[in-house]
């Protein structure tokens, strides 16, 4: 079953630390988008994409991430979405083979889906036998995506993934993630590289004082 | 069919865990290289301080706890750091496993660790403060040890994931985990003792003993199972 809006926040309050880093965010987002969330250091697009992930308790409004209701449960929704956050969640002393067996295994996906996460990734030969921690940021950031792919998230949050790689990781990333619409997933994507993140992004929402508004 | 299912996915997590930590555990050796030197240490710097073979045969059963439970501090600590290192904890949350899962690969990893550990220092009691175990006291002994370190790595996996994300971890761990342990250590201690016949203890005595660790692994692992996914979760 295709659910055609995949995200409506109304009105939406995320306190983080006391203070409300999201104050009355109203937005949604529809199946096979690849939206950019812009905005500057601080504006609350970390804890936004947090909140779509279901970590952070939403204080005010209504949440529907998937349809599942935020507020009632958090935890539904987890499964279905796949969070890269400024870090990669890797495990530094295995290898990148060894780090997607690991999350495959925690899913119930195939060595074949570990394959192709890895050969869409450019993984594959002697990098996947190669330690996480001896990785450059850009190999890291790219086994960090390939684990998303091996999870088959139906909603990518992304914060900042250009960063840290070069020319070719980002026109593979951006290749990635349009493979991942194509394949029925939505993205959504926070970046301050607003001239590659706009041409790889079909809609733009700006974050500003924790609410958020079209580009 | 679905209680079959989740079970199936249950175990195949907590499966995963359990094989990542030793993985890494084998990879970068830190209980090999690190908490079995420190442990051993302890022995040998109790034998000089104390110097006294009578001495030392009596409190042997706790300074082989003690050292078990200072060691358990470093392990938990760094079970619990490559997980946070690379915000890895943060992924398996989104994950949508069942977090129960993690908890049980984590302890029974750690729990692995802690026997391999009590083995050395066992040796080591054997070799530097000349203890003696009977047939039946071995028997004690090694029921001792399973049951204790099983207690010691639920409890060591609960308080772990509790400190995990927290400001001052390294020291708040140890403040919060000792008085949890003080069952363990006396429990443990009085049933090593028993299996030495250090004091003139009695093998029989040191059953009732085991018998309080099982209750109190049973205890933690029940207890830890339910709580460790929503303290992770906050």
């Amino acid at each position: 079953m295709t659910i055609e809006k995949v995200l409506e926040f109304i009105d939406v309050v995320i306190v983080y630390d006391n203070f409300p880093a999201v104050a009355g965010a109203t937005f949604s987002v529809n199946a096979g988008e690849i939206v950019l969330l812009q905005g500057a250091n601080g504006a609350g697009k970390t804890t936004l994409l947090r909140a779509c992930a279901g970590l952070l308790p939403i204080a005010r409004g209504s949440a529907n991430v998937l349809g599942c209701d935020l507020r009632l449960d958090r935890l539904a929704v987890r499964s279905r979405v796949g969070l890269l956050g400024h870090a990669n969640g890797l495990f530094q002393d295995l290898t990148v083979l060894e780090n997607m067996l690991f999350w495959s295994r925690l899913v119930g996906a195939t060595r074949n889906d570990v394959d192709q996460a890895m050969d869409a990734m450019g993984l594959s030969g002697r990098l996947s036998q190669t330690q996480v921690a001896k990785l450059s940021a850009g190999q890291r950031r790219r086994c960090a995506l390939a684990s998303l792919i091996v999870r088959r998230a139906q909603l990518w949050l992304l914060d900042e993934p250009h960063a840290g790689l070069d020319a070719q990781g980002r026109d593979e990333l951006d290749r990635t993630l349009r493979a991942a619409r194509d394949a029925g997933a939505t993205v959504i994507f926070a970046s301050h590289e607003i001239e590659r993140a706009s041409a790889l992004a079909t809609r733009s929402l700006v974050v500003a004082s924790g609410t958020v508004k079209p580009a | 069919m679905k209680k079959t299912a989740i079970k199936t996915a249950k175990r195949r997590v907590a499966s995963a865990v359990f094989i990542k930590d030793l993985r890494i555990e084998a990879r970068s050796r830190v209980v090999t290289n690190q908490v079995l030197p420190f442990a051993g240490l302890i022995m040998v710097m109790f034998a000089f301080a104390l110097d006294n073979d009578d001495v030392l045969q009596r409190v042997a059963g706790g300074l082989i706890w003690l050292a078990t439970i200072f060691s358990l501090f470093i392990i938990v600590q760094r079970s619990f750091a490559i997980d946070t290192s690379d915000s890895a904890l943060d992924s398996l949350r989104v994950a949508g496993i069942d977090l129960s899962a993690v908890f049980l690969g984590k302890a029974i990893a750690l729990s692995l660790q802690l026997i391999a550990l009590d083995i050395v220092l066992i040796a080591a009691a054997f070799l530097l403060y000349q203890v003696q175990v009977s047939v039946i006291g071995l028997v004690l002994l090694v029921t001792c040890v399973a049951c204790a370190t099983t207690g010691l790595g639920f409890v060591g996996t609960l308080y772990g994931g509790l400190t995990a994300g927290t400001n001052g971890r390294e020291t708040l761990l140890p403040l919060l985990l000792l008085p949890v342990v003080a069952p363990v250590l006396i429990a443990a201690t009085r049933a090593t003792e028993a299996a030495f016949g250090s004091g003139g203890a009695a093998i029989s005595e040191g059953w009732a003993w085991v018998g309080l660790l099982a209750i109190f692994a049973a205890v933690f692992g029940v207890g830890g199972s339910l709580a460790f996914g929503p303290l992770i979760d906050e």
